[in-house]
């Protein structure tokens, strides 16, 4: 069994998407005896003629009948012997794209319906970017009613590569593209005779085996505190789910947005009491001394998660009300609910082409780049790194609408300022920093960092006393994800990991330390390493990895009290 | 990293969103229905907060036609965990005589679903949890967790809030509630294995045994006091049958079984072939969408 499977399933009107999951549901044995009557009764006197409408399991609201429409998301829920499934059947109308992004904010994998007939049109385009978006990172496109175009190899051809070039454009991974007609059942879940020429996966067997298995950064333990459980006045504990991480009894953790720390003085996961709870679960945690600790703060052990009032975030707006800059909202994040405005618009984004365009103002639908200032600090990260203090909506104070969801994408104010930085891309270290040898102490040290951000552009300087780099090389913040390119000792740019495409060139990492790549083959598998890397083992990948010497050396310094 | 399973991670999902309606919400309540469903839901609120008790009461809405052992098995549970148990019975229903045997479903609408909106109005309750679960019926699939009621209680299936992630919008108007559904994603089948894992007591009914039923529309019907009305010719008859949901016992109708035990019921779910609400005689009235049609009114 592989775990549950979360997933949806989205695409244009008419594409077929609830006839593709009734059909599954329907093959797979997965209805009872009365609900398989119900169909074949209901069938009858619908739009097939006669033919069972696989659509009519999904579309369970009065409205959708009557309008043979999906309006709202439909959760279905099977198992079959190899996992266990639950699907979010999505609407396809542009209308409802809101109730879309609900799907998609619960899901794991998107099943993305192309038409054989139509092949790429907006409303893909625009789905598939707010599966991205949503943060998904597992993809099939399913080209569906291949029976429409006569199962023709040529047709499917061209359709993958316009949903190759789409995919490149939204920097999707893990794509599967497989030949479809959910009327009919082929490739479904039984592989069709009728396309010989595909020989790949069924969709049900994709389905069944793919590993979503997230290799997100789980180091650091962090809990959004929901309450403070106070039944009496020995028992003060702080209850929520662990976002990521582990925690142990003895574990010190500090409270943010403060700056106090206590050590964990006990654990109950529910009503038990354990030593060790890890991500995913809900407690309660007791900790050694009074802290001020309250509703929307964090406990984590890692002090340098990002504090700030100013946010940026990419919006999905959602609300029949425009946005209007300057407009009070509530922001909710993590679980911290607080007033906040939207101070600029800077673009919004085409759905079709990916532009961003200039504008003051957002209506429904749109995809929209904005700084919100919010009344006090929050602890807010990058959706990429931590992804539940990286999710937030908009809630409109008159109407209660939730009128936006959006993901975090830089936050200002940040306790450390960034070493690189360009946009929401940014990279810490001290590549450019002195280290010394304190003959005094006798112990290898850094002097206190210059308060110095880099940007795209600045000249770096590659020699200093106690180290000598090249005037062409990489830089890899693997923890950032993030790579600095240096060409002529300026900064060409400064790039996402996940564009980044090994050059021939030295690479260090953001310490200054050479990383002992000389291959793209190296590259991946030092990114597979870290992936994989738990936290006790940090040092040894260190050591494996990267060396001190072959750029910086040791200078001695009797001047002890600058370090 | 080692994964939750299945279980575990519907137990964490459901605590979570318990715990946002008592840190959110102005006056909370969960509903209680005495079945095996409601019974997760309270193990549920005393995981949640313990070693506190659940910050909010437990409300039983009796349309006085349940069965006898339903209500004994309620009082025993409210007392042995130390929980604030309100009932709320439609005293105008009452008065009226009105019952399942000549009401049909106005029945229903009067002692069940007027009942509830009388006792959230009475005690000014601003968020309910109740027990649904998107398996259940093609509604309820398409109902959000947090499931919001205009002032008369009505549900808008065309207009609802979006819900993204766990940011739940708690924001209501005065006069307006909101209806949660904390184990929304659970099937029938992972409700008897967290019983089963959990120890849940749940009402004897569930369990076969020798009951008086007779044998009406395809249902059997047991003959729980001497309020059942007998059609000429109908002699009740000793069968061994439990249920699969309860309710009023004139309307729950048991299968015929020898599962008494949770491994039995459970295999036995496991290989049915019939949806569980083929035994609640109600859902028949109106059609496929009459669960809708009742919920737009203000039902559960």
């Amino acid at each position: 069994m592989s775990g549950l499977l979360k997933f949806i399933t989205c695409g244009s009107v008419d594409d077929g998407k609830s006839t593709l999951i009734g059909h599954i549901l329907y093959d797979s044995k997965l209805l009872y005896a009365d609900q398989e009557k119900a169909l074949l009764l209901d069938s009858k006197v619908g739009s097939r003629g006669g033919e069972i409408d696989y659509s009519l399991l999904l579309d369970g609201l009065m409205a959708e009948r009557e309008q043979g429409i999906t309006i709202d998301v439909a959760y279905r829920y099977f198992t079959t012997e190899r996992r266990s499934f639950i699907v979010a059947d999505t609407p396809g109308h542009e209308e409802y794209t809101r109730n879309m992004a609900v799907g998609a904010s619960f899901a794991n994998l998107a099943v993305i319906l192309v038409d054989a007939k139509q092949g790429v049109l907006v409303q893909t385009r625009r789905h598939s970017r707010i599966c991205a978006l949503m943060g998904i990172h597992h993809f099939v496109f399913a080209v569906n009613k291949m029976d429409l175009a006569d199962y023709k190899e040529e047709r499917f051809n061209e359709i993958k590569k316009e949903i190759l070039t789409l995919s490149e454009e939204l920097s999707l991974k893990n794509i599967k593209i497989i030949p479809v007609s959910a009327t009919e059942g082929d490739n479904v879940t039984k592989r069709s005779d009728r396309m010989d020429w595909y020989q790949d996966e069924t969709l049900m067997e994709h389905l069944e085996t793919v590993d979503i298995t997230e290799s997100e950064n789980l180091d650091d333990f962090y809990l959004p505190v929901q309450r403070v459980c106070r039944p009496n006045h020995e028992f003060r504990g702080f209850q929520g789910q662990i976002e990521s991480g582990k925690v142990k009894t003895g574990q010190k953790l500090y409270s943010l947005p403060g700056s106090e720390s206590a050590r964990v003085e006990r654990i109950l996961v529910g009503d038990k009491e354990v030593s060790e709870a890890s991500y995913g679960q809900a407690v309660t945690i007791q900790l050694d001394r009074e802290v001020d600790v309250s509703r929307g703060c964090v406990l984590t052990d890692n002090e340098s998660l990002p504090i700030g009032k100013n946010i940026k975030a990419s919006l999905l707006w959602m609300d029949d009300e425009p946005l209007s800059a300057a407009k009070n909202y509530l922001i909710k994040l993590g679980t911290k609910r607080l007033p906040a405005i939207i101070k600029k618009i800077e673009y919004k984004v085409d759905v079709n082409t990916g532009e961003h365009i200039k504008t003051d103002r957002g209506v429904k639908n749109e995809i929209l780049f904005c700084e919100i200032e919010c009344s006090e600090n929050i602890v807010a990260d990058l959706f990429k790194n931590h992804k539940t203090l990286g999710e937030l909506i908009l809630i409109d104070r008159l109407s209660h609408m939730t009128s936006a969801c959006g993901v975090v994408e830089h936050v200002e104010g940040q306790r450390k300022k960034p070493y690189f930085e360009k946009d929401s891309i940014w990279a810490e270290g001290y590549i450019f920093e002195e280290f010394y040898f304190n003959l005094e102490h006798a112990f290898l040290s850094k002097p206190n960092s210059a308060d110095t951000t880099y940007h795209v552009g600045d000249a770096v300087p590659i020699k200093g006393d106690s180290f000598h780099y090249p005037e062409y090389f990489d830089i890899i913040d693997v923890e950032r994800s993030a790579a600095i390119l240096i060409r002529g000792a300026f900064i060409k740019d400064i790039i996402s990991l996940t564009e980044y495409e090994y050059s021939g060139l030295p690479v260090l990492d953001e310490r200054g330390f050479a990383l002992l790549v000389t291959s793209e083959k190296d590259v991946d598998r030092f990114f597979k390493e870290y992936k994989l890397l738990e936290k006790d083992n940090k040092v040894a990948f260190v050591n494996r990895w990267s060396r001190f010497e072959t750029y910086r050396s040791v200078v001695c310094n009797d001047n002890y009290w600058m370090i | 990293m080692s994964r939750l399973s299945h279980l575990d991670e519907l137990e964490a999902e459901a605590i979570y969103i318990i715990r946002e309606v008592a840190a959110e919400c102005e006056k909370p309540v969960m509903l209680y229905s005495i079945g095996k469903d409601s019974s997760v839901m309270l193990r549920l609120a005393m995981k949640a907060f313990y070693p506190e008790k659940p910050p909010f009461p437990f409300l039983h809405v009796n349309t006085t036609w349940k069965f006898k052992e339903m209500i004994e098995f309620r009082d025993k549970t409210a007392k042995e965990l130390g929980i604030e148990m309100l009932e709320y019975i439609n005293e105008e229903g009452v008065n009226n005589g009105i019952n399942p045997f000549d009401h049909g479903s106005s029945y229903t609408d009067i002692m069940k679903t007027q009942a509830l909106k009388q006792a959230l109005n009475k005690y000014g309750f601003t968020a309910a949890f109740g027990g649904g679960r998107r398996d259940e019926e093609k509604s309820r699939a398409k109902e959000r967790i947090f499931s919001f009621r205009n002032a008369s209680h009505a549900w808008d299936p065309k207009n609802q809030r979006p819900e993204m992630w766990k940011l739940y919008n708690t924001e209501i108007n005065k006069g307006e509630s909101i209806r949660v559904f904390p184990i929304s994603n659970w099937t029938e089948t992972d409700i008897w294995q967290y019983i089963k894992q959990e120890e849940i007591p749940i009402v004897p009914l569930y369990f076969a045994a020798e009951r008086p039923v007779v044998e009406r529309d395809g249902n059997l019907i047991m003959v729980d006091d001497d309020r059942m009305r007998l059609e000429p010719g109908e002699i009740p008859q000793l069968k061994p049958v439990r249920f699969r949901t309860l309710g009023c016992y004139p309307l729950s109708g048991g299968v015929l079984s020898q599962a008494s035990t949770l491994d039995e019921i459970i295999e036995e779910t496991l290989s049915s072939v019939e949806s569980e609400r083929t035994s609640r005689v109600i859902d028949k009235d109106g059609g496929g969408a009459s669960m809708e049609k009742r919920k737009r009114e203000g039902y559960f």
